[in-house]
């Protein structure tokens, strides 16, 4: 067995430099393989967010739309059915989350009537917060046929028509919060888009 | 010792987690439900693997004073290797996942290994040597990770059992420690016993 390379200044040098190409070289190769494979998962995963919160269509166009309060950009899918109008799922958020950012799919019919919500990503608390998934409690079908114009976006402690989750106020507002963010760009571009 | 002793120390003699308490951050982090634990745990092997034949090949290559930064890239650029495959083919448990796959860079197993192990012997040993420890680690979070969720959860590798919500303390770090605890007191009797 040779015996291990002495500690001089060249030896370390050329060392790091092979050990560096080597590990590029095998990253880069992976990097091209997985490229596909990767857009590919993250394409079904956001028609699978959209299928569930719109009625039937067989088209999506993607939009970036500014949102109302100017701050981000919400992404718009824009949902048509032998080329008519089916409904627009918007890719919505909050800041307000007890955990942090929630993300959240709103599906809006043409007349601005939400036909169904969906969770994207959270870091509520277990058992708390998480309860605005609709694996864990009935709160997001409150939401199903209503109409932000009529239906008032607030927790009912706030004086509006939304029943908050008992001990998670903080996480129900962050969803109204992310609803209302959805309906006011929805309101302000549904004309521009089409 | 023999390639089979060296094998199986990682499961209960020598078990990373439970006998060395090495690699606790993803062993807490990560067992919320026992698929999580164990799709964890076999990332991990596989990185241990990988980093150990490697350092094993040009562990007479490499200076002693530049071998830790050679093992961290080594070590690093196999667990980038399973971050972009996981993304690519098992999105769902990478998302569930997060941040804890590029974690397992700065996991003490690995560099461990690497330098207590792999320097030191033959590339054949050393791969059977990552390959216990990285089953063992897989073992120990799949164990912890299926008690965290039938206690937590009332479920089983998304089985459930019982409707709503168990006790969640388990689901959340308190209830992580606790169930730690207590199974390496099962397995300390275990070993005090066979020792």
């Amino acid at each position: 067995m040779a015996s291990k390379k002495e500690s001089n200044f060249v030896n370390m040098v050329l060392a790091l430099v092979m050990v560096s190409v080597v590990a590029a070289l095998a990253l880069g190769s992976v990097y091209m393989l997985t490229k596909k494979p990767i857009a590919l998962a993250q394409k079904r995963k956001q028609e699978a967010a959209i299928k569930a919160v719109l009625p039937a269509f067989d088209h999506v166009k993607a939009v970036k739309v500014p949102d109302a309060d100017g701050n981000d950009s919400l992404l718009f899918n824009v949902a048509t059915k032998d080329g008519k109008l089916v409904g627009i799922a918007v890719n919505t958020y909050t800041d307000k989350g007890f955990g942090g950012k929630i993300k959240a799919m709103i599906g809006f019919l043409p007349n601005g009537t939400i036909y169904n919500t969906s969770i994207l990503e959270l870091k509520e608390t277990p058992g708390l917060g998480t309860k605005l998934q609709k694996s864990k409690s009935d709160f997001p079908n409150q939401f199903k046929g209503k109409n932000p114009k009529t239906f008032q976006l607030k927790v009912t402690k706030d004086g509006g028509d939304v029943d908050a989750i008992t001990a998670a106020t903080i996480s129900s507002r962050a969803f109204c919060d992310a609803v209302q963010r959805a309906y006011d760009t929805f309101e302000k571009e549904k004309n521009h888009i089409n | 010792m023999n390639q089979v002793q060296n094998l199986t120390k990682g499961f209960i003699k020598e078990n990373p987690v439970f006998v060395l308490l090495l690699g606790m951050c993803p062993t807490l982090g990560t067992t919320t439900s026992a698929l999580n634990g164990l799709g964890m745990g076999l990332a991990t092997a596989f990185v241990l693997v990988g980093s150990n034949v490697v350092v094993s090949m040009v562990k007479n290559l490499i200076p002693d004073k530049v071998r830790i930064p050679s093992f961290i890239v080594i070590i690093a650029s196999f667990v980038t290797i399973v971050e972009l495959v996981m993304q690519a083919y098992v999105p769902a448990l990478y998302a569930q996942l997060g941040l804890f796959i590029p974690l397992i860079v700065v996991n003490c197993i690995v560099l461990g290994r690497a330098e207590a192990f792999a320097s030191k012997n033959t590339v054949w040993s050393s791969a059977i040597d990552g390959l216990g420890m990285g089953l063992g680690f897989a073992f120990a979070l799949t164990v912890l990770g299926a008690v965290r969720e039938l206690l937590g959860s009332g479920a089983l590798f998304g089985i459930h059992f019982i409707k709503g919500d168990g006790m969640l303390a388990f689901i959340l770090a308190p209830g992580a420690f606790i169930a730690l605890g207590y199974i390496i007191a099962v397995i300390n009797r275990l070993n005090k016993k066979t020792a």
